[in-house]
């Protein structure tokens, strides 16, 4: 054991002396850890709420019974079904609004909730009393309880005017949900006998065949492994997980070019040790022991960073799952064991695989050196040839995946595969441009600079690939965003037709808003709206009622219609169609879809394909009117206006005044336009911190190749600086090169970046959201990003450049006096 | 008599319905010792009246239906089973519609033989139909579980019956047939618990004759035999001294049949009572003196020394049989816990019968 | 105490054997002081290497003590290196992160033999004693030389190997460093083998013994 301590001394002590590779190293492993870690951790944090939301009572977890058109149905089904031997548990699910802020409301059935089905939380035993008897709970997450500002055992008043029962805390709920036993939750909802829907819990007989039971009034749920929460978020954590992987491979590079070249440099330090009595496998274990320590530490300070990136991320990310998906994650970050334990690992496997190539060399190592420099250039040229090779079947991989994938994992892949392909190919391309370069030299010094730069891409390809990969994903990252802002912007334009929108918080409201408003000469025209829920095929659609109003006829972002689609849309036996669900369905223009509704099927012709960004859900858009034909339990609360600009703060602040209505039941136009931007804005400031990331430590990447590079590189530089050119001299050529590889690298970035943005536009976002945006190609910020590149190459070159300028004639003088 | 057996029932009707607590002894076994404010008391010289007294009493706290049947299946092996709907009420006052209702049901089922024992539960609000016993016709349910009567139901007798229950891996369908009155348990009914006045209403079927089919994993057997129904409702049936019971039920081979059971104390010290019922029907209490109870052998489940064999005589009528437990593992593990199983005994008198050892 | 019996070594270079060693003997007794020179080529460092179980022989046998060298594994062959056989190397081979007095002692500590006051009497008669804080790069080639030779002799091996101890430094270096060795060898007991081109050094030993064509001649 001391005998390992005293080699572990030994190989320790190379870093004393070499502090900035030592540096390097740890900046490599802490940058790996912590992007990634910080990515696991906010997806972690999502999940976990995800699977609070799946366990509140029997989320999509538990297999359920709902009524075909997803309204409410009576009771007495219920008592059936246990009557029949049906295990299932009643629940009411509606919304109600609390100092303005909507909530929903869960009634559930305490007795007969399945406890064996999903991981509901329990209520503790001598809780139920209190949960069922009079005056009741409501249970509520703690998050809830300080949104709505309230101490356990208020009582809050609803909008319609009933109170709440006390409220308590029940920590595995999820944000904005309200729990009460079901009997109350009919009151508070006014929904005396309904429910919405039952869970099915495990059977204790055999019960009768359901339809026995309740005809077709009931139909039945299968659980999903999946939350529909998960299913549409997914998309949005592999994005995270893709840049998390990417920045965490370009950390593994400046490991493995630090290990690297720490393990060249102790080379004759392994071979003294080894002459002197330290066995091989005493030496390669504490080498390996060495690694593992370091990846420990930096793992755990990694952790730390990745923890302040992932809280520093994470408003944003809820943001956007709420903005685009309705998920709700808290805004406090807590983490679970695995979380640190994972990252520790991801540390460790990450040095030893970034060091494999260093380590197998030790292991093989011979006590007796055997000199037998191969030439370079043949050692690179079989090098390059190979990585080509790799490069090519990996582009094939692309094109196969591109051609067979159906999925959004196969979108991503064809992703992957092109940047590793592109990075994998960059050094060949490189050395074919300087090989031209090199032929088409005339002056000696010109010629010794593109064979030195073509000498010099072996150790800084690794970097160089780094870079090209964060600049494509750069490019193609900004290319989309830049994409879908525009599409956004003008999409909402067309979307948001109304001057002003009402939301009023029942039906009576509404009318009385209504007749309210037909005495106002400021308003011009009142836009009646209105949605419904059902499922068509299975999925979960959304039925929009349209108003027949000339502006919707002009604004509606329609994108792909039949000549008359409006006019077709008036009678109430069309439809539009979103684009996702379209896609989702198969459905085109000219297609016929059944909808169920309380009133019996609505079969529907599909005569236009909408736009709808952002709407997690599929959506049909009817006439309003055949809409509350065949939904009469729509509420009739959603109205828009039209109203002279001037007019409209005027208006607002009569109707807040007279109904008491806040921010959210009335708003123009404006403010929702604006508040629909942030969101989407949000949605995408995690990709592009993230892609900051990136850039920045490909950034370091090359900083500490160059670093590198720069001390082996003397025995190359001395002979000029003999020959007579000075020190500045060779410092500029030494800028000037390292400039135009990165220059050359950003510029095939370029395409690739275009390329990557394709895929992001045509196959992710298709697969990920169901919609499809033009595709919008930004110059000026391609040529921005590429000036960004080279100058990040110039800081990064600057550094050991200036070391150059200023090095003491000695230790140029010291290459030709050492051998080493 | 009734104390305990109110005691066993209720601990399982009572809170277990409610709410699944385990809470400690320390009220009593399943906190039977609580009081019973609020809620109508048990006073003797009640006048029972059929069919009503056979529905339900929701101004009392808790209440059962409970029936237990000896059988045999075509090749003379025994078996028995257990159906049990147990009521307690969480509050007391006038009772509220729906899903307001006070009442909280709970229902045990369970066959054994000499190699199985197969239980399970069940459990409802009140209010709301899932569950609950109607007096005429006879009715009393619990999901897809029930002991009903028709119009040919004779209100005296409560005959016939049909009965079904049913788990994930058994279920049982009987007919219940008796030719005698009900039999009312104590002093006319009036089932007195202690010294101190706590008290239930307690009559019994014990001349049911049963005939149906029995099914364990999809298995169904021809079962026949007889089954004995225990009626009792209450307040506050367990002193708070009071840890738990000892129960028998036993049909004698002469047709008489004798009720028994023993209340244990926290000081060791336990009171016996019974009563003997005639053939004929005639019932006569036991004086608890007269009365020995002594447990023999002991088996172990779910970490707990249960006493299923007893030595048990009463001198004054020359009784002195030893009861020996048809599958010793009888043990309902419900959300709470007791053992109840079918017995056999033999000595200067031989039979069947049913065993119920709570609060070990 | 080192015997040597026909001891054979062939290489492979560009696809042809060379026969380095063609059956060696060698004796050297317990404090001898032996010299070996030989042209360039002959084989003298591969002898040394073999005796330091560097490199593994084609055939014959290397006893060292009651040590068969031959027969040792790997990790035998290190374990003898450690503790009974101090090396020099012509190009001093320290640790360049190492300060010269953890250059000095640090065989010691891997083998086990660290002994304070053995090494403060190296470090003395090695004319050492002002360096010690200092690092190898910062230190003549006389001077390095020196460092390697007291840690060489710092694990009081039985057998001291050095193959061209002198070869990078100047002649009265040379000699210096020379006559330090082999008073602290004879201040031993132990052994010392040295390879050498030159004559004039290989006069100042006990032995002197010369390889030509893969044989002692």
């Amino acid at each position: 054991m001391t005998r390992a301590l005293w080699v572990l001394a030994v190989l320790l002590s190379h870093w004393r002396r070499h502090k900035m590779q030592f540096a390097t190293l740890l900046i490599g492993l802490i940058a790996a850890t912590a992007l990634w870690s910080g990515v696991q951790a906010i997806n972690q944090q999502a999940r976990n709420a995800y699977d609070r939301a799946a366990a509140t009572f029997g989320g999509a977890r538990t297999a359920m019974l709902v009524a075909p058109d997803k309204a409410t149905f009576s009771q007495d089904l219920f008592v059936k079904l246990r009557r029949a031997g049906w295990p299932v548990s009643p629940m009411l699910e509606g919304r109600v609004q609390i100092n303005g802020r909507s909530m929903r409301l869960l009634g559930i059935e305490p007795v007969t909730l399945p406890a064996d089905v999903g991981n509901a939380p329990r209520l503790g035993a001598a809780d139920l009393t209190a949960f069922v008897a009079p005056p009741g709970q409501t249970l509520v997450a703690r998050e809830t309880l300080a949104d709505l500002g309230e101490q356990e055992g208020a009582a809050p008043p609803i909008s319609n005017g009933a109170k709440l029962p006390p409220l308590r805390v029940l920590p595995q709920l999820v944000p904005d949900v309200l729990v009460v036993d079901i009997g109350l939750a009919q009151l508070l909802l006014n929904k005396p006998d309904q429910m919405s829907r039952l869970l099915i819990g495990k059977p204790r007989g055999k019960p009768a065949p359901l339809q026995s039971v309740v005809g077709e009034q009931l139909l039945r749920v299968e659980p999903t492994a999946e939350t529909e929460l998960e299913r549409l978020t997914d998309s949005f954590h592999l994005n995270l997980t893709a840049f998390g992987l990417l920045s965490f491979f370009v950390g593994l590079f400046i490991v493995n070019s630090a290990v690297g070249l720490a393990f060249e440099q102790r080379l004759p330090m392994l071979r003294t040790l080894r002459a002197c009595g330290a066995s091989a496998r005493l030496v390669n274990t504490v080498l390996v022991v060495e690694l593992v320590a370091l990846a420990l530490v930096a793992g755990l300070i990694g952790l730390v960073c990745g923890y302040f990136i992932a809280a520093a991320l994470l408003p944003d990310v809820a943001a956007s799952l709420r903005g685009l998906y309705g998920a709700q994650i808290p805004g406090q970050l807590t983490l679970r064991g695995e979380w640190w334990l994972g990252g520790i690992g991801i540390s460790i496997a990450g040095a030893l695989v970034a060091a494999a190539t260093s380590l197998i060399k030790a292991v093989r190592m011979p006590v007796l050196a055997t000199a037998q420099p191969r030439a370079w250039q043949q050692r690179q040229r079989r090098w390059l040839v190979l990585q080509g090779a790799a490069a090519c079947a990996t582009f094939a991989v692309a094109l196969l995946l591109l051609h067979y994938g159906q999925s959004l994992i196969a979108g991503f892949g064809v992703l992957a595969a092109l940047m590793l392909g592109a990075a994998l190919i960059l050094p060949a391309l490189l050395e074919i441009i300087l090989l031209i370069g090199q032929r088409s030299a005339r002056k000696p010094l010109a010629l010794w600079f593109w064979a030195d730069s073509r000498q010099q891409l072996s150790g800084l390809s690794l970097a160089l690939m780094a870079l090209l990969l964060a600049l494509a994903v750069n490019v193609g990252v900004s290319t989309m965003v830049g994409t879908f802002s525009r599409t956004f912007v003008g999409w909402l334009s067309g979307r948001l037709a109304a001057d002003v929108y009402i939301s009023a918080s029942d039906n009576a409201q509404g009318l009385a808003i209504r007749s309210w408003l037909k005495q106002r000469s400021d308003v011009q025209a009142i836009l009646s709206g209105g949605r419904a829920e059902t499922l068509v095929r299975g999925e979960p659609v959304e039925v929009l009622g349209l108003p027949d109003h000339a502006l919707y006829r002009e604004r509606w972002p329609l994108l792909e219609a039949t000549p008359r689609a409006w006019t077709e849309l008036v009678p109430g036996n069309a439809a539009f169609i979103s684009e996702q669900l379209s896609r989702r369905l198969n459905v085109r223009v000219g297609d016929v879809i059944e909808v169920p509704a309380p009133g019996g099927s609505w079969e529907l012709d599909i005569v236009g394909i909408y736009a709808d960004y952002g709407n997690p859900k599929g959506q049909l858009a009817v006439n309003v009117a055949a809409l509350i034909r065949h939904f009469p339990q729509t509420p009739q609360t959603r109205m828009g206006l039209i109203v002279a600009k001037q007019n409209i703060p005027g208006l607002i602040a009569d109707l807040r005044r007279q109904f008491a209505l806040d921010d959210r039941s009335v708003a123009d136009q404006a403010t929702m336009r604006a508040e629909s931007i942030r969101i989407f804005n949000r949605t995408f400031a995690v990709t592009s911190a993230l892609n900051a990331f990136t850039l920045g430590v490909a950034g370091i990447a090359l900083l500490t190749s160059l670093l590198t590079l720069a001390n082996s590189r003397l025995p190359q530089l001395a002979p000029l600086w003999a020959i007579g050119l000075t020190r500045p001299r060779l410092a500029a050529i030494e800028l000037t090169k390292t400039l135009s590889v990165a220059l050359l690298t950003a510029l095939l970035a370029v395409p690739l970046g275009l390329l990557v943005a394709w895929c992001l536009i045509a196959i992710v976002n298709v697969k990920a959201f169901g919609w499809r945006l033009p595709f919008h190609v930004f110059p000026l910020e391609i040529i921005e990003l590429v000036v960004v590149a080279l100058f990040a190459s110039l800081l990064a070159a600057i550094l050991p450049v200036a070391r150059l300028a200023r090095m003491q004639p000695a230790n140029l003088v010291k290459v030709f006096a050492n051998e080493r | 008599m009734s104390v305990e057996r109110i005691s066993r029932r209720v601990f399982a009707g009572g809170i277990a319905a409610l709410a699944l607590a385990r809470r400690a002894a320390a009220q009593g076994y399943a906190g039977l010792g609580e009081s019973a404010d609020g809620f109508a008391r048990v006073t003797p010289g009640k006048t029972f009246a059929f069919p009503a007294d056979h529905g339900p009493h929701p101004e009392f706290r808790i209440e059962w239906w409970y029936l237990t049947a000896n059988l045999i299946d075509s090749s003379g092996a025994a078996c028995g089973l257990q159906w049990t709907l147990f009521r307690q009420a969480t509050q007391p006052g006038p009772q509220s519609e729906g899903w307001a209702n006070q009442q909280v049901w709970m229902a045990h089922a369970a066959v054994t033989r000499a190699d199985t024992h197969r239980f399970t539960e069940a459990f409802s609000r009140g209010g709301i139909g899932q569950a609950g016993v109607t007096a005429k016709p006879f009715a009393a349910w619990i999901d897809d579980w029930e002991m009903k009567g028709s119009e040919r139901t004779d209100d005296r007798s409560l005959s016939p019956l049909t009965l079904k229950g049913a788990g994930a891996d058994f279920s049982y369908a009987l007919t219940l047939d008796a030719d005698r009155s009900v039999v009312l348990q104590g002093d006319g009914g009036y089932s007195r618990k202690s010294e101190r006045g706590q008290a239930s209403y307690y009559y019994s079927q014990p001349f049911f004759r049963a005939r149906g089919s029995l099914t364990i994993d999809d298995k169904p057997i021809e079962v026949s035999g007889q089954a004995w129904m225990d009626r009792e409702w209450s307040s506050q049936p367990l002193d708070a001294d009071q840890t738990g019971w000892d129960w028998l039920s036993l049909h004698l081979s002469s047709g008489d049949k004798l009720m028994l059971y023993r209340l244990r104390q926290k000081d060791g010290r336990d009171y016996p009572f019974g009563n003997w019922i005639s053939a004929a029907g005639d019932t006569q209490m036991i004086a608890g003196s007269d009365i020995r109870m002594t447990p023999k052998a002991t088996t172990e489940i779910a970490g707990r020394k249960l006493p299923v064999e007893w030595q048990i005589a009463i001198p004054s009528r020359s009784f002195s049989i030893l009861c020996k437990p048809l599958n010793p593992k009888a043990w309902m593990g419900t959300g709470f816990a007791y053992w109840e199983g079918p017995i056999s005994f033999a000595g200067t008198h031989d039979g069947v019968g049913y065993l119920e050892l709570t609060g070990y | 105490m080192l015997v040597i019996r026909n001891l054979s070594k062939t290489f492979a270079s560009a696809g042809e054997a060379v026969h380095v060693l063609r059956g060696v003997d060698l004796d050297l007794a317990a404090g001898e002081r032996v010299a070996l020179t030989g042209e360039s080529g002959s084989g003298k460092s591969t002898l040394l290497h073999l005796i330091a179980g560097l490199d593994a022989a084609d055939a014959g046998t290397i006893r060292l003590g009651d040590t068969e060298v031959t027969k040792l594994s790997d990790a035998g062959r290190a374990g003898l290196r450690r503790d009974r056989i101090g090396l020099v190397f012509q190009q001093y081979n320290l640790i360049p992160s190492l300060s010269v007095a953890d250059n000095l002692a640090f065989q010691a500590r891997i083998a086990g033999r660290h002994d304070a006051a053995w090494t403060r009497e190296l470090v003395e008669r090695l004319g050492l004693g002002g360096l010690l804080k200092r690092y190898p790069e910062q230190l003549s080639g006389g001077q390095q030389q020196r460092v390697a030779i007291g840690r060489a002799l710092a694990t009081k091996p039985s057998l001291l190997l050095a193959d061209e101890p002198t070869g990078n430094l100047d002649e009265a270096t040379a000699d210096d460093v020379l006559a330090l060795a082999r008073d602290l060898v004879a201040r031993t007991g132990c052994g010392f083998l040295m390879v050498t081109h030159s004559l004039h050094l290989a006069g100042t030993l006990d032995r002197h013994l010369t390889l030509h064509s893969g044989r002692i001649a």
